[in-house]
C-alpha cells in the first residue's frame, strides 16, 4: 500500500510540475522578451502584470474548433502533438531534483533520457508529413535533417559527463559532481546546451518552424488544443533541457546555503532565461548552416571534451 | 498522365541524389504569406529546398490608380497618388504636385519648398525604418522591429501633429502645403530627429555585427550592375550594387540643390549591402532634416501656399516629373488636354521595376535565402500593383 501511495504521490507531483513549470517559463518569456524589446507585454489578464495570460490563452485554445484538413492523414495528424509532448513528461520523471527526490531512479538514466528525447522530434516529423501541406512537409524535412545533425554532439557531450562520473545514473552523476567540473566540463556543457536548443527548435535554430518562411512549419495546419499541445511541448522542452543541463553540467542540487531543490530551480530558470535571451537577440540560422555548425563545430568540440575528460579521469585515478 | 516506364534503380553505397527518384515541387509563396508584405505571389519550382525557377505573379492589389487619375481633378488625384506606396505617402504626393506645378508654371513659396524637403526626408526615414525592422524579422530576429517602431512612433508624432494623418498625410497641395507649420513644431521635430539619431545604434548594434545575420545576408542574392541597368532597378537596391545614382543629387528638385546630399553606395550588391545602404540613408536623411530645420528657422515669415482658382485647369501639354522616393525612382508622366482632369497620368513606381528582377535573382538559392532576398528588395505591394 505504501509503495502504491508513494508512486501515486510522485506521479502527481511530476504531472503538476510538468503542467506548471512550462507555463511559468512561458509567462517569463512573455515578460522578459517584452522588457528587452521596449514594451510591457501582457498587462491585463489576471490583473497583476498579466499573470494569467497563458491561462487565458489556454482557455482560448480549448474553445477553438479542432480542424483537420481534408488532405491530412487523420490518424497520424491527430496523434502527432501527443508524440511531441509525452516524451518530455517521461524525461521529467527521471530527473533528480534533490538527494532522493526523483520520480523514478533508473540505473541507465542518462541513456534513457537521451533515447526518449529523440522521440519528441518524431512528433514534428509526423505532423509535417501528415498535414497534407507543402510548407509542413518542408518543415518536417528540416526537423528530420536537424535531428541528424544535433543528436551526435548531444550524445557525445552527455557521455563525457558520464565518463567523468563513472555512471549513467543521473542522481549518481550529480552526487559525483565537484565544483571544478564546471571549468572541466564547460565545453561539453555549451555543446550540450546548443545541441539541445536545436532539438527544441528554439531560435536561433527554429528553421523547421520559421514563421517568415514556412508559416509555422509542421504546425501550420494545427489549431485549438492540438496546437496548444505543441506549444506546451516547446516550453516543456525548455524546462527539460534546462533541467538536464543543470543536472549534467551545473551540479544539479549542489549549492551553498539554500536547500537542494531550490538550487535546482534557480539553475533551471537561469538556463531558461538564457534560452529566452537567445530568442530575443539572434536571427535564425539557415538549415545548411546548422549542419555546418554541428559537423565542423559542435562534434569536434564534443570530441575534444571527451578526450579531455578521458585524460583528466586517468590522471586523477 | 505520361507513361512512366518503371525503371530499375540500383541504390547502393555512394549513390548520389541524381539516381534517386526526385520530383520538383511547385510552391506558391503567397498571395497570403507572412513575408510578402501583402499580396505578392511567387510561384517557385523547388528541387528539395533549392529554387529552380521563380515567377513573381503580381496584380492581386491592382486598383487601377492610373485610370482613376483620369476622372479626378488635380486636387483629388493627390489623395489617390499618395497611397500606392503606403509607407511613403508624402513622397508620392510630391511627384504629382511637382508635375502639376511645372505645367502651370507655378512658383512655390520658398517656405513651402523647404518644408516639403523636410517632410520628404522625414517620410524617407519612416519608410526605411519600417524595412529596418521588418527585414530582421524575416530573418528570425524579432527584436529590431520593436526598436524600429519606437523610432517610427517618435517621428509619426510630429507628422501627425502637422497633418493629422499617420500614413496618408495629404499635406501637399498644388502650389505649396495645406497649412502653415504649427508654432513650436520645428523645435519638437528637431527633438524627435535627435532622439531617433541617438537611439538608432540600438538596431545597428543588434544586427550589423551579428555572425548569424552576416551568414544569412553576405553573398546572398547578389545583383550585378548590368542586371540593374536592364531591369531599371533604382533606389537603395541599385545603390547597394554600386549604381551611384540619386535624383536628389543628380537632378535636384525641391531644395535639394542647396543641400549637401550624400549618396550612400556599396559595391557588394548582396542582401547585407542593401541593408547597410538603408541604414546609412536613414542617417543621411536625418542630417538633411536637420539642415532643413535650420533653414526653416532662418526664413522670414511668408506664405506657404498659393491661392488657387476654383476650377484648376492645367494647360495643354505634357511633362515627366521624377523624384527619389524612399524605395527608388518614382516617375509621373502627366499629359493634359487643358481640362480639369489629366488626360493621362502614367505612374512609374519604384517597386514595380525592382521586383521584376526577382526572376533572375532567386533561382539557385534556398527557400530560406529566398526570404532573405525578398525582404532585402524593400518593396510595397501597393507600389507594385498600383
Amino acid at each position: 500500500m505504501a509503495e502504491v501511495l508513494d508512486a501515486v504521490v510522485r506521479l502527481v507531483v511530476i504531472v503538476a510540475v510538468f503542467l506548471v513549470l512550462p507555463l511559468v517559463v512561458g509567462q517569463t518569456e512573455h515578460k522578459v522578451m517584452a522588457h528587452m524589446q521596449a514594451r510591457l507585454g501582457p498587462m491585463y489578464a489576471g490583473g497583476f502584470h498579466g499573470w494569467a495570460q497563458l491561462i487565458a490563452d489556454g482557455v482560448k485554445f480549448a474553445q477553438k474548433e479542432d480542424v483537420i484538413p481534408a488532405a491530412a492523414d487523420r490518424r497520424v495528424f491527430a496523434i502527432a502533438p501527443g508524440v511531441a509532448l509525452v516524451p518530455y513528461l517521461v524525461v521529467l520523471a527521471v530527473i533528480p531534483v534533490g538527494p532522493g527526490l526523483i520520480g523514478a531512479d533508473i540505473d541507465a538514466g542518462l541513456f534513457f533520457v537521451l533515447a526518449v528525447l529523440g522521440v519528441g522530434v518524431l512528433g514534428s516529423i509526423m505532423a509535417g508529413w501528415s498535414s497534407g501541406n507543402k510548407y509542413s512537409v518542408l518543415g518536417g524535412m528540416r526537423s528530420a535533417a536537424q535531428l541528424m545533425s544535433y543528436e551526435l554532439p548531444l550524445v557525445l557531450a552527455a557521455s563525457s559527463v558520464a565518463m567523468a562520473a563513472g555512471t549513467l545514473s543521473l542522481p549518481g552523476i550529480v552526487e559525483a559532481w565537484q565544483w571544478w567540473w564546471l571549468p572541466w566540463q564547460a565545453i561539453g556543457g555549451v555543446v550540450f546546451f546548443l545541441a539541445g536548443l536545436a532539438e527544441l527548435r528554439r531560435p536561433p535554430f527554429d528553421m523547421p518552424i520559421a514563421e517568415s518562411e514556412l508559416i509555422m512549419g509542421p504546425m501550420t495546419e494545427y489549431t485549438g488544443m492540438r496546437f496548444a499541445l505543441f506549444m506546451l511541448a516547446e516550453y516543456a522542452g525548455i524546462v527539460v533541457l534546462s533541467a538536464l543541463t543543470a543536472v549534467l553540467f551545473l551540479g544539479g542540487w549542489h549549492g551553498p546555503l539554500l536547500p537542494g531543490p531550490v538550487w535546482m530551480l534557480i539553475k533551471v530558470f537561469a538556463l531558461a532565461f538564457v534560452v529566452i535571451w537567445l530568442r530575443v537577440s539572434y536571427p535564425r540560422l539557415r538549415e545548411d548552416q546548422l549542419q555546418k555548425l554541428a559537423w565542423i563545430g559542435l562534434v569536434p568540440l564534443a570530441l575534444v571534451q571527451l578526450a579531455l575528460t578521458g585524460v583528466v579521469t586517468l590522471l586523477v585515478a | 498522365m505520361t507513361e512512366h516506364e518503371p525503371r530499375e534503380r540500383i541504390v547502393g553505397i555512394g549513390t548520389g541524389v541524381k539516381e534517386l527518384a526526385t520530383e520538383d515541387m511547385v510552391l506558391n509563396i503567397g498571395p497570403q504569406h507572412p513575408s510578402t508584405h501583402g499580396v505578392l505571389r511567387l510561384r517557385l519550382t523547388l528541387d528539395g529546398e533549392r529554387i529552380s525557377s521563380a515567377e513573381p505573379i503580381i496584380g492581386y492589389m491592382h486598383r487601377g490608380a492610373e485610370k482613376l487619375f483620369e476622372v479626378r481633378d488635380y486636387r483629388q488625384i493627390i489623395v489617390l497618388a499618395n497611397r500606392h506606396d503606403w509607407l511613403s505617402a508624402f513622397a508620392n504626393e510630391l511627384g504629382v504636385v511637382i508635375a502639376v506645378e511645372r505645367m502651370l508654371g507655378m512658383e512655390t513659396p520658398v517656405r513651402a519648398v523647404w518644408a516639403r524637403t523636410l517632410l520628404a526626408e522625414l517620410n524617407r526615414v519612416l519608410s526605411h525604418l519600417m524595412f529596418l525592422g521588418s527585414y530582421p524579422l524575416e530573418l528570425g530576429a524579432i527584436t529590431p522591429v520593436f526598436y524600429a517602431f519606437r523610432e517610427r512612433e517618435t517621428l509619426q508624432a510630429v507628422m501627425e501633429e502637422i497633418s493629422g494623418g499617420r500614413m496618408h498625410y495629404m499635406f501637399n497641395r498644388v502650389g505649396g502645403l495645406k497649412e502653415d507649420l504649427p508654432a513650436g513644431w520645428l523645435s519638437r521635430t528637431a527633438q524627435a530627429v535627435a532622439d531617433v539619431r541617438r537611439r538608432l545604434p540600438d538596431i545597428e548594434n543588434l544586427l550589423l555585427g551579428n555572425d548569424i545575420f552576416l551568414a544569412r545576408t553576405r553573398g546572398i542574392g547578389v545583383l550585378d550592375r548590368d542586371t540593374i541597368m536592364q531591369y531599371g532597378v533604382s533606389g537603395p537596391i541599385a545603390r547597394a550594387s554600386g549604381v551611384d545614382f540619386d535624383l536628389r543629387r543628380d537632378e535636384p528638385y525641391l531644395a535639394y540643390g542647396e543641400l549637401p546630399v550624400k549618396v550612400a553606395t556599396r559595391t557588394a550588391g548582396d542582401c547585407h549591402a542593401r541593408f547597410q545602404v538603408l541604414f546609412e540613408q536613414v542617417k543621411i536623411s536625418l542630417d538633411l532634416a536637420d539642415a532643413c530645420l535650420e533653414r526653416l528657422r532662418e526664413l522670414p515669415p511668408g506664405p506657404i501656399n498659393q491661392r488657387l482658382p476654383k476650377v484648376l485647369k492645367v494647360p495643354e501639354g505634357h511633362t515627366y516629373a521624377w523624384t527619389e522616393s524612399p524605395l527608388g525612382v518614382n516617375g509621373y508622366y502627366l499629359v493634359s488636354r487643358g481640362e480639369k482632369t489629366p488626360w493621362r497620368l502614367k505612374l512609374r513606381s519604384a517597386s514595380f521595376n525592382n521586383i521584376q528582377v526577382l526572376r533572375e535573382m532567386l533561382p539557385g538559392h534556398l527557400v530560406a535565402d529566398m526570404i532573405a532576398i525578398l525582404g532585402s528588395m524593400f518593396f510595397v505591394v501597393g507600389d507594385i500593383d498600383k
